[in-house]
């Protein structure tokens, strides 16, 4: 089944000659884990912005195409309606946190949607508990740190139980041991039947767990596959950070160590190197 | 030297001491909230210690104009919503030529070099606040380099930047022709590729400080919670010798048959 169905889509902001997207096609499955790379500028955010509705609905322009996200067409639906359906993560969690409290920014998706008070409790409860943030409730988004706040934003995209989950680089002012906290959440999220679409440069801690890696330049897809496949046609093109494991792979191929596979960790290189090293050894 | 915010009932700095010699590229590495950003506004006078003495070319911050000071020393910020002000991306990469006087010729020709040189030639006659996340941040280390100080100093320069941008940086800090680079990061790949020494910052306090190969496989980033970068990792767990710090040096280090 289908989660997001985007077909020939195209979209040139309002004043500007130039298309941020153009002639877009992408289909992700339910449950499917997938990365948007390539250069800043090249369309990943505006992408992410029309899947969810805010593209055309805050943004004019010249939109061509059509998308589908669980059978609902966000050109065409209300914001809030949407919400149900797909929650988006943005960049810098202090700009999307808006209210005095923990509490309170989860409850303010729900209070706009009309939603009865004993059932709004119960969700906020239930996100309080389920992202760990219960000790917080009561604290001012302002005073978290950023991965507490990058937290919360994703307890708040979540708190209507959409199915699909965006995120536009949620991890770019984090440091390295907070990044892959967040990221371990996204994971979670996704091992729980969630369809994730995630934007981000640092791909090394992304990739094991992608079913699909996207790369765009210029408003326009350039490939797209299984990471391994993709990131290897990527090697050297400056468009996305590919990560050292991959390199060593192409490096070492080079003077003559094939390993079995692309490795995407620092694990999978070690053990790679190790079975290829064996070989070479036994065959002497 | 020793820092405390105002307000504040605890040191953000402990008895911080270091020096920064003439050619040397600097990491200033540490966790969120170490006090990395601190230190660095402490070298262009931005803050001052309250106590123990910060010296920049021999003169104590203490006495000496943050102008004077800001000739010598640029920064860039991590937020470039602190740094942008100006109406046009010219006059944001202008401004600090101006104040330092410069002739009209000498700002009107450094600008446009600065500009092409960060890809932002065609934005010059639009706001900066117009600009996307990595594109502000390449305009703000825009508008410092272009009175090209002594000693640049940048806070997270690389978050949120693309590929080419990272490179672009990294090929600045190492054809820098000023005097000294310190830049503080969590990006541990570009130190072990563009800088030489690093300085380890936990809890306001100077924890480690050597240079990048000894410091990255000496134990202590995981020591002090850093994530060590992944040619590092693979390199100790295959017992690879020589200590390779990125990808080409690992794979020479296999080609010349160096594992255990």
């Amino acid at each position: 089944m289908r989660a997001i169905e985007v077909k020939d889509l195209s979209f040139a902001y309002e004043g500007s000659e130039k298309y941020a997207l153009k002639d877009i096609n992408l289909s992700v499955e339910r449950g499917e884990f997938v990365v948007l790379a390539g250069p800043s500028g090249c369309g990943k955010s505006t992408l992410i912005k029309t899947i969810n509705g805010l593209i055309p609905a805050f943004y004019r322009g010249r939109y061509e195409g059509e998308i589908s996200v669980e059978g609902h067409n966000p050109a065409k639906e209300q914001p809030h309606e949407l919400f149900k359906i797909i929650g988006t993560v943005f960049q810098e969690p202090d700009t999307q946190l808006l209210t005095f409290s923990v509490e309170r920014e989860l409850a303010f998706p729900l209070e706009n949607s009309g939603m009865r008070r004993e059932e709004m409790r119960q969700l906020v409860e239930d996100a309080l508990r389920r992202f760990g943030l219960s000790a917080l409730r009561y604290k001012s988004p302002a005073e978290l740190s950023g991965g507490e706040q990058q937290r919360v934003a994703i307890a708040a995209a979540l708190i209507s139980r959409p199915s699909v989950l965006l995120l536009d680089e949620p991890t770019s002012s984090l440091d390295p041991k907070t990044s892959q906290e967040v990221l371990s959440i996204v994971r979670e999220l996704n091992a729980s039947g969630i369809t994730v679409v995630i934007s981000e440069h640092k791909l090394s801690l992304l990739l094991p767990f992608a079913n699909k890696l996207v790369v765009m330049r210029e408003g326009r897809i350039v490939d797209q596959g299984p990471p391994g496949d993709v990131i290897l046609k990527m090697v050297g093109q400056n468009l996305i950070e590919v990560p050292d494991p991959v390199s060593a792979y192409l490096g070492l191929k080079e003077i003559g160590l094939t390993l079995r596979k692309v490795p995407l960790t620092s694990r999978e290189l070690v053990e790679e190197v190790r079975i290829a090293i064996n070989v070479r050894r036994g065959g002497d | 030297m020793s820092y405390r915010y105002p307000l504040s009932t605890y040191e953000t700095l402990k008895r911080v001491t270091f020096s920064v010699d003439h050619g040397e590229r600097v990491a200033l590495l540490g966790v969120n909230g170490a006090g990395k950003t601190t230190i660095l506004k402490h070298i262009n006078g931005l803050l001052k210690p309250y106590s123990g003495t910060v010296m920049v070319y021999g003169a104590d911050t203490k006495s000496t104009k943050v102008s004077e000071l800001a000739r010598k020393v640029g920064m860039v910020f991590q937020n470039p919503n602190q740094q942008l002000f100006a109406q046009t991306c010219w006059d944001e990469v202008a401004f600090a030529m101006k104040n330092f006087r410069f002739s009209y010729d000498d700002i009107s020709r450094r600008v446009e070099a600065v500009l092409k040189e960060f890809d932002l030639w065609d934005y010059r006659d639009e706001s900066p606040f117009l600009l996307s996340s990595g594109e502000k941040k390449r305009l703000s280390l825009a508008s410092v380099l272009v009175y090209e100080p002594k000693i640049l100093i940048m806070d997270e320069p690389t978050s949120g930047q693309d590929i080419l941008q990272k490179k672009k940086i990294g090929e600045l800090i190492r054809g820098f022709k000023g005097d000294a680079v310190i830049v503080s990061t969590h990006d541990l790949e570009f130190v072990a590729r563009y800088l030489e020494r690093a300085i380890i910052v936990e809890q306001g306090r100077i924890v480690a400080d050597g240079p990048v190969r000894d410091l990255f496989y000496d134990g202590s980033l995981e020591k002090f919670g850093l994530v060590e970068p992944q040619i590092v990792n693979v390199s100790k767990e295959l017992g690879v010798i020589g200590r390779p710090l990125v990808v080409e040096e690992f794979v020479r280090v296999v080609k010349e048959g160096n594992l255990r």
